[in-house]
């Protein structure tokens, strides 16, 4: 399957395009309901992040997706051109015993660790680029 | 996201319909506030129709849920999706809220 690419000006309402873009692949590549919904999970809060820590606000960038299928794998590249932003150096909330600890910041992080396969984060010139990698189930080891 | 409010026996039901997401969670946060603020803290959000809800939502819930526990009220939640409720179990907050499989139920708990 070729790769697919959309580009969606970096705003809150803009992103449900981008979800919708990612169940489409993952649905075309034969991934189940669940499998399809966690990818739109992970890339919603992908975004949402994006908007929020890289940006800094809604409307100062773009986010640029692209889907690449093979072997299996759904492979979302995420690019933006804010400000360095890694993921992966925001650790996960701790666990939930009761409600006087339930802290929701970095649960979106958390999601993304949880429902993907790999994340991977690297910064250039340019802007920041998000890789997120899940495999079907029955591809799973 | 559509949100319809009404109130049933001793709680006030807000009804959500659609998608509760980064765009679309301010306006339940909102909502939420406003009912909180207008002393309903007995509070059954019916989310049977709710199709996709990220962490932008719970954030919502759970700030919810702090305000209106310091005043003795609850938020309790019935007839999550199957999505929903993954999403739930996910951040770990199955235990947080009370969970009902239908709204008559959720209203009659308190």
């Amino acid at each position: 399957m070729p790769e697919r690419r959309l580009i969606v000006s970096g705003r809150y309402d803009r992103v449900k395009e981008v979800c919708d873009f990612v169940v489409r692949a993952a649905e075309e590549a034969g991934f189940d309901e669940s499998e399809a919904f966690q990818c739109q999970l992970a890339v919603d809060e992908a975004c949402a992040n994006i908007i929020e820590h890289a940006y800094g606000g809604e409307d100062q960038g773009d986010i640029a997706v692209a889907c690449e299928v093979s072997d299996g794998e759904l492979r979302i590249t995420l690019r933006d051109s804010g400000l360095p932003f890694d993921p992966q150096s925001v650790p996960d909330p701790p666990p939930i015993t009761s409600l006087d600890d339930a802290r929701i910041g970095g649960l979106g992080l958390a999601f993304m660790r949880k429902v993907m396969n790999s994340m991977s984060y690297s910064s250039d010139g340019d802007g920041n680029t998000l890789v997120l990698i899940k495999r079907k189930s029955t591809h799973e080891t | 996201m559509d949100i319809s409010t009404n109130e049933e026996g001793r709680a006030s039901v807000m009804k959500l319909n659609g998608r509760v997401d980064s765009a679309t969670a301010p306006d339940l946060e909102s909502a939420l506030k406003k009912l909180v603020e207008g002393d309903k803290t007995r509070i059954v959000l019916d989310l049977a129709d709710v199709e996709y809800m990220s962490s932008a939502g719970l954030r919502a819930m759970v700030s919810t849920l702090k305000a209106v526990k310091r005043v003795n009220g609850d938020l309790r939640l019935a007839s999550p999706s199957p999505r929903v409720e993954e999403v739930l179990r996910l951040a770990g907050l199955t235990s947080i809220f009370s969970i009902y499989p239908n709204q008559k139920d959720a209203v009659g708990s308190f």
